[in-house]
Order: C-alpha cells, then sequence, then structure tokens
C-alpha cells in the first residue's frame, strides 16, 4: 500500500479523511482537486506553479514538510489571510512521511 | 460599432488559433481580452515558463508560443479591443449577437466564441474594510495617468515588479513615495530592486518592510493609512494622497456567468459530440472555459476545439455552402492582406 491518510478541511469547515497516494507524483492541491474539495477553478488556478495563491492551506499538525522554495515563499507574501502555518498545496508533493497530516484549506480570496 | 464574423472573447492561445482556423475558412475575427496585451495566461502569469506538451515543440516559452500564435494569424488581420472586458451580450432578431465591453464598446457578429479561459483578470484587491468607499477617491489598483499623482504623497504596497517599476517611475512625479511590503526580499528584476534601493538611500523612495496596510482613514477622500510593522507590531500612520495596491491579477468568470449560459463546476458546458457550442445558439466556448465529460485543460485541445467551432460556425454563417476542408500543404495560406504562402511547385523538367 501506497496510500497515506490526510485530513483536509474544506472551506465550509468539514473535515475530510481521505488516502492520497504517494506514487501518483501528486501535490497536495491536485489531492484536494481529485477529491472535488474545493470547487473547480478556485484551487490550482496557475496549475501549480506557485504563481496564485488558490492552494494556500493551513498545516494544523506537527509534520516536518519540506522547505518553502522561494517561489512559494515569495507568493505567498503576497497572499492574504496568510498565517504562520500557511503553505501551497500546489508545492507539497505527497511523501510517506506526510501520513496523518491535517490541513484546512484557506478562504477563497 | 466593430463589425465581424466571429467574435472572440479572450486573446489567450486558444483563441488566437480560433483566428487562423477561421481565416482559411475567409471568416474575419475580432478579439476581446480584458488584460491590455495579447496572449492571456501566457502572457499574464508565465511568460517564461517552458510548456513541453505543444505537439512540435519539445519546449516552447510561454510568451514564444504567443509571439509565434501571433505570427500565425496575422494574415488574417485580427482585430483587438485590448483592456476592456466583456460585460453585455444581446441577440439580435437576425440572429446576430451584439457584445458591450464595460468601457461601452459595441461588437457585432453572427458568432461569438467565448475562449476566456478561467475569466477575465482582475486586480486582486486587499482585503480592509473601507477599501470600496475610497475607490476612485484615493485607491486605485491600475494606474492610468500617471501625471495625476503629480506632486501628491503616493503609497504602494506589493513586492513584485509592478510595484517595484511604479515606485521608480513616481519617485520623479510625486512629492512622496512611500513603497510597502510583507517582506523584505523583493521578487522583481535586478535592476529595479537595485534602483530602488538606491532610491531609497537618496531618501526618495521610503520604504516600510515588512509591513502591512491595516487600515485605512478619510472622510470622502482618502487622506491617510495606517501601516503595521511585522516585526515590532508597531502601527505608523502615513499621510497620503493615493494608495495603490499591486498585488498582481487574478482570474474572475465574472459577468459572463450571466449570460444565461449553462454553468458547471465555473465553466461553460458545450457539446463535445459535435463543435463546442453552448446552450445558446451561435455562442461557442471553447478551451479552458468550457467544460464536457472528459475535459482536459490543455492548450492542445483549445486548439482542436477552435478548429471544430470554426467549422460549425461557417456552417452557421453560410448554411447553404458546402465547405470542403483543404490541408494547407495543398491550399496554401492566402491572407486577406493579400498575402500568400504556398508550397514551392515542384520543378517539371527533363533530365536529358
Amino acid at each position: 500500500m501506497s496510500d497515506i491518510k490526510i485530513k483536509i478541511t474544506d472551506r465550509e469547515g468539514v473535515t475530510h479523511e481521505i488516502d492520497a497516494p504517494t506514487d501518483m507524483n501528486m501535490n497536495l492541491m491536485e489531492v484536494v482537486k481529485a477529491y472535488e474539495l474545493a470547487p473547480e477553478g478556485t484551487i490550482g488556478i496557475c496549475g501549480g506553479m506557485a504563481m496564485c495563491a488558490s492552494c494556500q492551506c493551513y498545516v494544523n499538525s506537527n509534520h516536518t514538510l519540506p522547505e518553502m522554495s522561494d517561489d512559494e515563499e515569495a507568493m505567498l507574501s503576497e497572499a492574504f489571510n496568510v498565517e504562520d502555518n500557511s503553505r501551497l498545496g500546489c508545492q507539497l508533493h505527497i511523501s510517506e512521511g506526510m501520513d496523518g497530516l491535517e490541513v484546512e484549506l484557506a478562504p477563497e480570496e | 460599432m466593430i463589425k465581424t464574423d466571429i467574435l472572440i472573447i479572450g486573446a489567450g492561445p486558444t483563441g488566437l488559433f480560433a483566428v487562423f482556423e477561421a481565416g482559411l475558412l475567409k471568416l474575419k475575427c475580432h478579439l476581446i481580452d480584458a488584460l491590455p496585451q495579447a496572449g492571456g495566461q501566457c502572457s499574464e502569469i508565465y511568460p517564461k515558463k517552458p510548456i513541453y506538451d505543444i505537439p512540435g515543440f519539445p519546449e516552447v516559452l510561454a510568451g514564444d508560443l504567443v509571439d509565434n500564435l501571433m505570427e500565425q494569424i496575422k494574415p488574417f488581420q485580427p482585430g483587438f479591443t485590448l483592456g476592456e472586458r466583456a460585460d453585455s451580450i444581446e441577440k439580435l432578431d437576425d440572429g446576430s449577437f451584439i457584445v458591450t465591453t464595460n468601457k461601452g464598446t459595441k461588437h457585432h457578429a453572427p458568432i461569438v466564441a467565448i475562449a476566456g479561459g478561467l475569466g477575465s483578470f482582475e486586480p486582486r484587491k486587499p482585503q480592509l474594510e473601507n477599501l470600496s468607499k475610497f475607490e476612485d477617491n484615493g485607491v486605485a489598483y491600475i494606474i492610468r495617468d500617471p501625471e495625476i499623482y503629480r506632486d501628491k504623497k503616493v503609497l504602494i504596497a506589493g513586492g513584485g515588479d509592478s510595484a517595484l517599476d511604479w515606485s521608480i517611475f513616481l519617485a520623479d512625479v510625486a512629492s512622496e513615495v512611500t513603497l510597502i511590503h510583507r517582506r523584505n526580499e523583493f521578487r522583481g528584476a535586478l535592476d529595479s530592486v537595485e534602483k530602488v534601493q538606491e532610491l531609497k538611500d537618496l531618501g526618495k523612495i521610503n520604504l516600510i518592510t515588512p509591513a502591512e496596510i491595516i487600515e485605512l482613514k478619510g472622510k470622502e477622500h482618502l487622506s491617510s493609512v495606517v501601516v503595521q510593522k511585522t516585526d515590532s507590531k508597531e502601527h505608523i500612520e502615513v499621510e497620503v494622497d493615493s494608495f495603490i495596491p499591486l498585488f498582481g491579477l487574478s482570474p474572475k468568470l465574472g459577468p459572463i456567468g450571466d449570460w444565461g449560459l449553462e454553468i458547471e463546476k465555473n465553466a461553460i458546458k458545450v457539446d463535445n459530440t459535435l463543435d463546442y457550442q453552448t446552450n445558446i445558439p451561435g455562442v461557442y466556448a471553447i478551451g479552458d472555459v468550457n467544460t464536457y465529460p472528459g475535459k482536459l485543460k490543455l492548450i492542445l485541445c483549445g486548439f482542436h476545439e477552435a478548429t471544430l467551432m470554426c467549422q460549425s460556425a461557417y456552417q452557421r454563417i453560410f448554411p447553404d455552402k458546402k465547405y470542403v476542408m483543404k490541408y494547407t500543404t495543398v491550399g496554401g495560406i492566402t491572407g486577406f492582406d493579400g498575402s500568400k504562402k504556398e508550397a514551392p511547385k515542384a520543378v517539371v523538367k527533363a533530365i536529358e
């Protein structure tokens, strides 16, 4: 089994526990899209290039995640509703270390 | 009134390629786009990003793809209404349409092809309580005429190229320029970053970082903004005549959503078994803006959709004509500008 469990709270406040594959080269934004946890056109607008902040999410568990790239940091510095635990979902590549991750989607801008 | 055969809403890659396919059928096109330049997302969001799935191009920069498309459609002399957003559509008794932009420009065509991508790009607005009250009363998102800032106190917020470039430009025009950004680092061309540093050292730009605007003050017109320093939480009140937030653009489906088109998942439903027509006969939707079972938002799919749309548009405009598809390798390209491109004729000569 190469699936991990992730808890994603959508913009309506509903928490979904979903299985995310680690072997399909997916990122968190794509997982959210695949499960349709946010309406099409409201997430992943730039396609995953860290060039919009539509996939911003708050990380609520204590997982060690990959460090932010300059692009992600720059984008988050221009985004709205940014908190200390904000990340861009498109920059979080699904990996085994993320098992049990808890995230919440940031409000739509 | 601008008259054309196919009115294309959206000048991204799909809209541009539709001009080519229409041109082969001798149909004229006019494009409307809310952005000041053609190319859509490719020009606005990621001009320097390479694309690897355009057939025949192992690698092409998004900006170069747009340049190539513009070159490809040049013989068909498309018209452009740029910097205006298509706002309303009206169906006339003869079945043709009038599309009016937010600036009142009217376009008349028998066919409307919506190639609107993710929608029209609108400025991203900071979330401040009384922001809308001061819009056009001291708050602007786009600098149209820099002269109106002459000898005024201007505050710019943002960390990208436009914030840097306008700060530099206005440093010579305005009486006072303040630049605010949430971080100390700016993401812009190195030249611009260095120039801002220089102007800051000369005292011509007042730089406050890392900080953000938390409050707007004023009676009718904006008179000051409250800036909060991120590290010390200290509040600074800056007297200003103008506040210009430059946080980039984000796409919104916008008024097209109210045209009576069937919308699903923020996209326009079309008939993918035939011609990408919407529920309004004569109105088509192609590229990222449409949806149908199995839809993929890829440029190459937009090209295909544009091609089939043009065939259907031709049949609508000329219901009595029979059209036989011609390969460009056979028929070449005859532009509306009189230009002709075709395969060189083989030489027929006996060898003695």
